[in-house]
């Protein structure tokens, strides 16, 4: 109940209110880039039920705030995420809950969220902390960071959509190995195996990373929210149910502003100028 | 547009009589003022010979998020039966012209047992049903533990009603409570062109496929197929029944008059 009230404090707050009620992580909106910075740094960004319950609002916010046009997710400090806080862990905790009522909503937002996620893996990325980059739609990876599938460590399975996205990106053997033997990945292996979008050095990490993101931002949102959702259908559909939501979908991006400024672009020889609608 | 009503609105769009429920900032919770509008609106539609479908759906963020508590918090037995507030309900199953339901958004307590009223149902994809009257301490009392009994079985009714979980558009596609999930941005097209589709269609034909439907959840398989034949034999005297098969047997489309 409280969190449902500060929940609507902060969706109608403007983006320095939220970002003075936010306890774990930072949210900003710049130029159709909305950032949410893992923020506990102490705990390499660990996850916790307050962080969790904080992600949710920001994704929300990002989701419902129509000048944002994509979305980049990174940490603080020197990690991306440690994964779960293993602090909270005890005997009695109840990983299934945990799962359904922590994790579980934050995949499914990012996932129906119908703007590009970035995942902006500015440090180690372990456990549950590398299975939301995995959620993103992007990854960027500095090149230093590592990957670890570290459940394998504790006796855990690796959870949060893991293998749902994993053998999606890089084959079914390939995850396979990652999560039996949770062997460390660099950057390297990283982009060789297809596991990320780009590896970025130190000196241009957040020139590059902020370039990317406003790359995106001038996209044809609607469409490229249709193209995440028509590649997660592509997995699930067979053709005929697949073929009949890719009508849905193109009739809804050729009813968008951005299609005529396409078409527009197009017959007058200039570069199209987008406004995400 | 017709505004003769407080909390709906109602139009006749390519002869289909379509309703909206209008409260949106209450996500158009039923009253019983609402309910009497919704079928005083649907049974005018039924009588006018330009309506050949009816269409409901809901302003706002949702076709209808339950019922409005305030009207029931301090009614007893006696004053619920004296009102006999669901008599209303009743009058929609007596409606002969099909209705299609476009559904979106919160599709929940009383509002989901309006939709389960509707013969086709489209959903759009990110809608949520649910029973959420059990951890209120009533329950549903306008057909939703018959018709959703009936619709999805004895084990999947209870689930949904005993725990009040919200399920998604695709669990209630699964199930055969919608027929069809579409994108929100083409819930309202979509749902056109299904209307537009089965006006075009002779409408004692449809009359008379709906009523024996009907019959399927009130009968027994060999009464039900009694009045089935009975309704296959009425068409005979109908001309559009001529005219279609003629039509079909000549090549050409055929030209229905409704009669």
């Amino acid at each position: 109940m409280l969190l449902k009230k500060r929940e609507k404090l902060i969706l109608k707050a403007d983006n320095q209110e939220a970002v003075s009620m936010f306890e774990t992580i930072f949210y900003e909106e710049n130029h159709g880039v909305a950032t949410i910075t893992l923020n506990r740094k102490d705990k390499l960004n660990a996850f916790t039920e307050g962080m969790h319950q904080e992600l949710m609002i920001a994704l929300k916010k990002a989701a419902q705030e129509p000048t944002v046009r994509c979305l980049v997710i990174t940490g603080s400090g020197k990690a991306f995420s440690a994964g779960e806080d293993l602090d909270g862990v005890t005997e009695e905790l109840d990983h299934g809950e945990v799962i359904r009522t922590r994790y579980m909503p934050v995949m499914l937002q990012i996932a129906s969220l119908n703007k590009p996620v970035v995942a902006a893996i500015n440090g180690a990325a372990a456990g549950s902390g590398l299975s939301l980059a995995l959620a993103c739609d992007f990854r960027l990876m500095h090149e230093k960071a590592k990957l670890v599938q570290a459940f394998i460590h504790v006796g855990l399975i690796p959870d949060s959509a893991n293998l749902f996205y994993l053998p999606k990106l890089i084959g079914h053997a390939k995850a396979m190995e990652l999560a039996v033997f949770g062997e460390k990945i660099t950057a390297q292996e990283a982009k060789e195996s297809g596991l990320v979008t780009r590896v970025v050095n130190d000196e241009n990490w957040e020139k590059e990373v902020a370039q990317f993101a406003a790359m995106l931002a001038q996209k044809p949102t609607v469409a490229v929210g249709l193209i995440k959702r028509l590649l997660q259908k592509s997995w699930g559909e067979n053709l005929q149910s697949y073929l009949l939501e890719e009508s849905y979908s193109q009739r809804i991006a050729g009813k968008s502003p951005d299609h005529m400024e396409g078409l527009a672009a197009f017959k007058e020889k200039r570069t199209p100028d987008f406004k995400g609608e | 547009m017709n505004n003769q009503w407080s909390h709906i609105q109602t139009e006749i769009v390519k002869n289909a009589g379509t309703i909206t429920l209008n409260r949106p900032e209450v996500l158009n919770a039923l009253n019983t003022m609402m309910v009497s509008e919704i079928v005083q609106a649907m049974e005018n539609f039924d009588q006018d010979q330009t309506v050949k479908v009816i269409v409901l759906k809901g302003a706002g963020r949702a076709f209808a998020a339950g019922a409005d508590i305030d009207e029931m918090l301090d009614k007893n037995a006696i004053e619920l039966e004296l009102l006999n507030q669901f008599s209303d309900w009743d009058r929609i199953a007596r409606i002969k012209k099909p209705i299609i339901g476009a559904v979106h958004g919160f599709v929940l307590g009383g509002g989901f047992e309006l939709a389960l009223c509707c013969d086709i149902l489209l959903a759009s994809q990110y809608t949520e049903f649910g029973f959420p009257e059990a951890g209120l301490g009533i329950m549903p009392g306008a057909g939703g533990t018959q018709r959703l009994t009936k619709l999805i079985g004895h084990a999947r009714a209870m689930k949904w009603l005993l725990t009040g979980e919200r399920f998604s558009a695709e669990d209630a596609w699964q199930y055969g409570i919608v027929s069809s999930i579409v994108p929100d941005q083409l819930l309202v097209e979509e749902t056109e062109k299904m209307a537009e589709a089965i006006a075009k269609k002779p409408p004692l034909s449809v009359r008379l496929i709906k009523e024996s439907v009907h019959k399927a959840n009130e009968l027994s398989l060999a009464e039900g197929m009694q009045q089935e034949r009975k309704n296959f034999y009425l068409l005979f005297s109908s001309e559009d029944q001529k005219e279609g098969l003629r039509a079909f047997k000549e090549k050409r489309k055929a030209d229905f008059k409704g009669r």
